[in-house]
């Protein structure tokens, strides 16, 4: 095209964005393009199942970055645009029109798309998904007061979905395969408050219930349960959990392991192509190297920035803890670290009524810690502790328990 | 100009840290910074209004919880993102033993 080659980054989400403006952040003054499948600018998603469903009127997306600050930021915003290609022996991305565009160095930044259901037929029989602002606002015009809604899965993004459908009114009810709820990710202990929450709210929580068929009746839709009772439903969505996006990375030959494969300096197996966010796994250093790839917001942001210096030549390792909230009703939930990793539990609680549970490895290390409070009660505690997870630290567990010392004080502990 | 207002005892906070003060339906977040200075700044961080008493002051900075955007609470100075927009400060002095925050 005759242009010198610049970055180039495909996918216009967190990480996306995140990644185009950290470029310029660490001093990356020549082309700069993203390119994004969406038609609108980047859009923060974890409104969708929050504010946008409960809020009093459909509403725009919550924009990342407006047109004018991509403009300021001398970002080439291509939208609507799916890159189909990627030709690493002429170092060109190609786009769905055929438009090829150069680059010294790619990210991959394409994240993920919400699993379909593997039911047949479950498309034709009008499931609906909640991953895209188009998604939400086709969603939140069902949730009428009255209207039945069937959330199969109880993970995070359908029990923030039946929080928002009981607040507009709508009678919910969740169907969980597992014997708890959001078993991927949090305790027994926390998951068992969000259940007596949503109980408490009127939802009608099925955990240990599959869905086995499907069938559209009078314009409603018959799911049939695993328990061999049906449910009539005005609404189904699945909220299964998501699969990373990556169907460009694969085509061009890249390697991919639960998620476009990179190593801790997010490379792919190509030196000059890096990879980001939710579409992506690497090996986490803090937990023995173990490959994992998270759906988590901050990540997708912190990884965005990572990459961005990395492909500036900064070898910088990603060595991140883990960090996720979840919005129900008036409660916040916080994970720091990788609850999975942990062996043993100390328990905290706060003079306040607030538990911190906190996960220590074999060998004494903190690993993890989740609370449940109101809004951000638990949130500088939990951001305490994955300072201590970052530092390796392995505090002793009486002291971690007692409410009485500080976390604080423990990090000052912390040789740096 | 400034209307001083009794906020809290100088024992109310602790070094490093911060406390919540409302005042008249406005929120502000009132500071003691490690050196034992008392700093005060708008209530509510200037991205998506998450209370800034629940944020974490290490040395000059305090952290939203939320997103964790970062402001230097002396000088209400944003960090960059997710933060853009610089915090509001008032003025504070300290009369036998009480902290008061100048507004208005
Ligand atoms: C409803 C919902 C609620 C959530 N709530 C929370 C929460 O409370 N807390 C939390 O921590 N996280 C939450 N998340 C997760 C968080 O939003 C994601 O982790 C984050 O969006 C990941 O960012 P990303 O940029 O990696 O991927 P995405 O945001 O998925 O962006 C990828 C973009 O790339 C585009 N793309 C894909 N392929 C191509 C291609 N070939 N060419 C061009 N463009 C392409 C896609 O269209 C998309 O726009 C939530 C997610 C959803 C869906
Ligand atoms: S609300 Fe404070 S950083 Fe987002």
């Amino acid at each position: 095209m005759g242009t010198v080659p610049g970055m180039v980054v495909v996918g216009g989400g967190e990480c996306g964005a995140r990644a185009a403006f950290a470029l310029r952040e660490a001093g990356w003054n020549g082309p700069l393009t993203l390119v994004g499948a969406e038609a609108v600018p980047p859009y923060e998603r974890p409104p969708l199942s929050k504010s946008m469903m409960t809020g009093p009127h459909a509403s725009a997306p919550a924009t990342i970055c407006d047109a004018e600050m991509l403009r300021n930021g001398g970002i080439d915003f291509i939208a609507g645009t799916t890159a189909t290609d990627i030709d690493r022996d002429n170092h060109e991305v190609v786009l769905a029109h055929g438009r090829r565009i150069a680059y010294r160095r790619l990210l991959v930044a394409t994240g993920a798309t919400a699993r379909p259901l593997p039911i047949p037929g479950a498309a034709a029989d009008g499931v609906r998904y909640l991953r895209s602002h188009s998604d939400a606002l086709a969603l939140r015009d069902r949730l009428r007061p009255g209207a039945r809604i069937g959330v199969i899965g109880g993970g995070f993004i359908g029990l923030e979905l039946a929080a928002s459908a009981t607040l507009r009114g709508c009678a919910v009810t969740v169907v969980e395969l597992a014997p708890r709820l959001m078993s991927r990710g949090t305790t027994p202990q926390i998951a068992a408050v969000v259940a007596a929450r949503h109980e408490r709210a009127g939802v009608d929580v099925r955990c240990g219930t599959g869905v086995a068929r499907l069938e559209r009746r009078d314009g409603a839709t018959l799911l049939g349960l695993t328990t061999g009772e049906t449910l009539l439903c005005d609404t189904v969505v699945a909220g299964i959990g998501a699969v990373p996006e990556t169907a460009l990375a694969h085509k061009a030959g890249l390697a991919v392991d639960n998620g476009v494969r990179v190593d801790t300096r997010l490379t792919t197996s190509d030196p000059d192509v890096f990879a980001a966010g939710d579409c992506c796994s690497w090996p986490h250093p803090l937990y023995g190297g173990r490959r994992i790839r998270l759906e988590s917001w901050r990540n997708a942001r912190d990884q965005g920035g990572a990459a961005a210096r990395n492909m500036l030549g900064a070898d910088e390792p990603f060595a991140t803890v883990p960090w996720f909230w979840s919005d129900q009703y008036d409660l916040t939930l916080h994970i720091a670290g990788l609850p999975d990793a942990a062996t043993t539990e100390v328990v905290r609680r706060r003079h306040d009524g607030v538990e911190i549970r906190f996960g220590l490895g074999p060998d004494g290390r903190l690993l993890t810690a989740s609370a449940i409070g109101t809004e951000s009660a638990a949130a500088r505690d939990i951001r305490l502790a994955e300072l201590l997870i970052a530092r390796r630290a392995t505090p002793h567990p009486t002291t971690l328990a007692d409410p009485t010392v500080s976390l604080k004080a423990l990090l000052r502990q912390e040789p740096h | 100009m400034s209307e001083w207002i009794a906020a809290c005892a100088v024992d109310d906070i602790d070094p490093e840290d911060v406390i919540p003060f409302r005042h008249d339906g406005v929120d502000y977040a009132v500071y003691r910074s490690p050196q034992g200075e008392f700093f005060a700044t708008a209530g509510h961080c200037t991205h998506e209004r998450m209370p800034l008493c629940d944020g974490l002051v290490m040395d000059n900075t305090i952290e939203c919880p939320k997103h964790n955007g970062r402001f230097d609470y002396t000088t209400g100075k944003a960090a960059g993102a997710p933060v853009l927009v610089d915090l509001r400060t008032f003025p504070v002095k300290i009369e036998d033993g009480t902290v008061h925050i100048g507004i208005g």
